[in-house]
């Protein structure tokens, strides 16, 4: 290690920390305008420009508020777990590539905090260690309702995590590498050059007509990419898996007690791990920083972030949607969705991509199982529960639905 | 890739540790802190709390779930390499996947049948 490389890894720290906060900050502010958008309302509109430091002055307010802590609560678990909670969120942030890369001094400088050969396991295990902030949050409170939620909270961080875990691993049998930076890599050029649809007659000119379109994972990995979806916005304890938070049943969930700037540090963490589960969605099937440059010259550099910023926005946009749009599961319902529909469909896709990808088996063969296969999944999944199949549901007209206009209501 | 990758990693670790425990370290000082009785009651919906057995255990329930967890998060570690190196391994590596895969999903289908991933009748 030279003193240039400590140099440059402090500057990449400070920096990729920064960004973090800066972008989870404005997170919280676009979350509260998006959803007031969606329900015609106005949303912060006090502080600053368009209300963008209202999220800023929470914090100050939060920051001096009195931190109360339970009389039967276990004081020093009960200090550490919003700081548990928080570092691995933030943590698995260093392997994401969130540029290309910018020469200053001579120094080839890669806009990722660090290039681990095993990124993508990194990521997961820091997703695993969130747990922990959650668990001992809710049994050191002593109280009721934190101790049901943090159970409840680990156990639907765990069944998600496999699937999580699973709808990876297709990427990386086609990627060959756990390095993001170097997935990102693989994800640059046109669609026209995959290999996968060379020699095959209709694909190779159905691929060319498509030259426009950028070579990333999701034209392949999309039944993955949607399991990751999933099991991201349930790894999160987003809106509609927002069971640990459910208010109507559990208060405030695993950090009812938790007040001022522990519970801000708990609120920063839940945000953190959005944006980073938006980032690894991005970097694994949406080409990372990859996108159309629109001029050379000035500010080459920036163009490849500005793409990843962008796509990561579309990714945030998504999770306020959802929340926006969709009701809270029923826990025995999450259970079923996490164990047995995404666990055996996440199994069913890396058989399929292994054997699409499997290249001393005649390729006629390998895309007759992935047809084949492909159609028995879908049906399997559009099945449904038995137990939903058999209730009888009268169906009535409801009337038109609200809609909402520029003015308000109107139904 | 050695060891120098992760240096930044130990760095980040050390800023945001620092950061979140200088800040609560902080708002402890700077914060009000007049704790009454009733202040530092659990939370219960404004009613006199009803007092918790001391440290009970968990439902045996959610232990069911981690231990399936177990199994199949080590089921998802042993993937990771295979995936890596699959191009390489080619139909082999399918056939030795397929049997590790067959094995586990006997066993799925096993608890599956017996009920434990059932969370309410």
């Amino acid at each position: 290690m030279t003193w240039a490389f400590v140099v440059i890894a402090i500057a990449k720290t400070i920096a990729a920390f920064v960004l973090l906060l800066g972008v989870t900050i404005l997170l919280v502010w676009f979350e509260r305008k998006v959803i007031a958008d969606m329900q015609a309302r106005i949303g912060p509109n006090r502080w600053g420009p368009f209300g963008l430091l209202q999220t800023l002055a929470d914090g100050i307010k939060l920051f001096f508020k009195e931190g109360l802590r339970p009389r039967p609560a276990d004081p020093w678990t009960f200090a550490i777990a919003p700081v548990a909670a928080m570092v691995p969120s933030l943590l698995a942030f260093a392997v994401v590539p969130f540029g290309h890369e910018v020469t200053i001094a001579g120094h080839r400088i890669f806009w990722t905090l660090t290039d681990l050969n095993i990124g993508i396991l990194y990521f997961l295990a820091m997703g695993s260690l969130g747990v922990y902030g959650i668990v001992l949050a809710g049994w050191a409170s002593g109280s009721k309702y934190p101790l049901l939620g943090g159970v409840r909270s680990s156990a639907q961080m765990i069944s998600y995590e496999i699937a999580l875990g699973l709808s990876i691993v297709p990427v990386i049998i086609a990627s060959g590498s756990l390095s993001t930076v170097s997935i990102v890599a693989q994800q640059g050029g046109s669609i026209a050059n995959v290999n996968a649809f060379n020699g095959i007659p209709v694909l190779e000119t159905i691929a060319h007509w498509f030259r426009f379109l950028p070579n990333w994972y999701i034209w392949s990995q999309w039944p993955a990419f949607i399991l990751f979806m999933i099991a991201g916005v349930a790894e999160t304890n987003r809106a509609p898996f927002d069971l640990p938070e459910a208010e109507s049943e559990l208060i405030a969930g695993y950090h009812t007690e938790y007040s001022g700037i522990r519970f801000a540090l708990f609120f920063l963490g839940e945000y953190v791990h959005m944006v980073v589960i938006s980032a690894i969605g991005v970097t694994l099937w949406f080409g990372g920083w990859h996108g159309p440059v629109f001029w050379h010259g000035w500010g080459d550099w920036l163009w490849p972030f500005v793409w990843f910023m962008v796509k990561v926005t579309i990714f945030l946009y998504t999770f306020v949607w959802l929340r926006a749009t969709l009701p809270r599961l029923r826990y025995d319902r999450l259970m079923w969705l996490g164990w047995k529909r995404l666990l055996p469909a996440a199994l069913t896709w890396i058989v399929v991509t292994a054997v699409v990808n499997t290249p001393d088996i005649p390729r006629y063969y390998r895309f007759g199982v992935f047809g084949i296969l492909f159609l028995m999944v879908i049906a399997w999944i559009g099945r449904g529960d038995p137990r939903l199949r058999e209730a009888v549901v009268p169906q009535r007209h409801l009337g038109p639905r609200p809609i909402t206009t520029s003015r308000g209501l109107d139904s | 890739m050695s060891l120098p990758a992760y240096f930044p990693i130990l760095l980040l670790t050390i800023l945001a540790g620092a950061f979140a425990v200088v800040s609560i370290f902080v708002a402890n000082r700077l914060t009000p802190r007049r704790w009454t009785d009733v202040k530092v009651e659990p939370y219960e919906c404004g009613i006199t709390p009803e007092e918790m057995p001391e440290r009970e255990r968990f439902p045996v329930k959610f232990y069911l779930v981690a231990m399936l967890f177990i199994v199949f998060d080590i089921e998802t570690v042993f993937m990771y390499p295979w995936a890596v190196e699959y191009k390489a391994l080619k139909a082999f590596g399918l056939a030795e996947m397929g049997t590790f895969i067959g094995i586990l999903l006997a066993a799925y289908v096993y608890v599956w049948r017996r009920g434990g991933l059932e969370w309410a009748e």
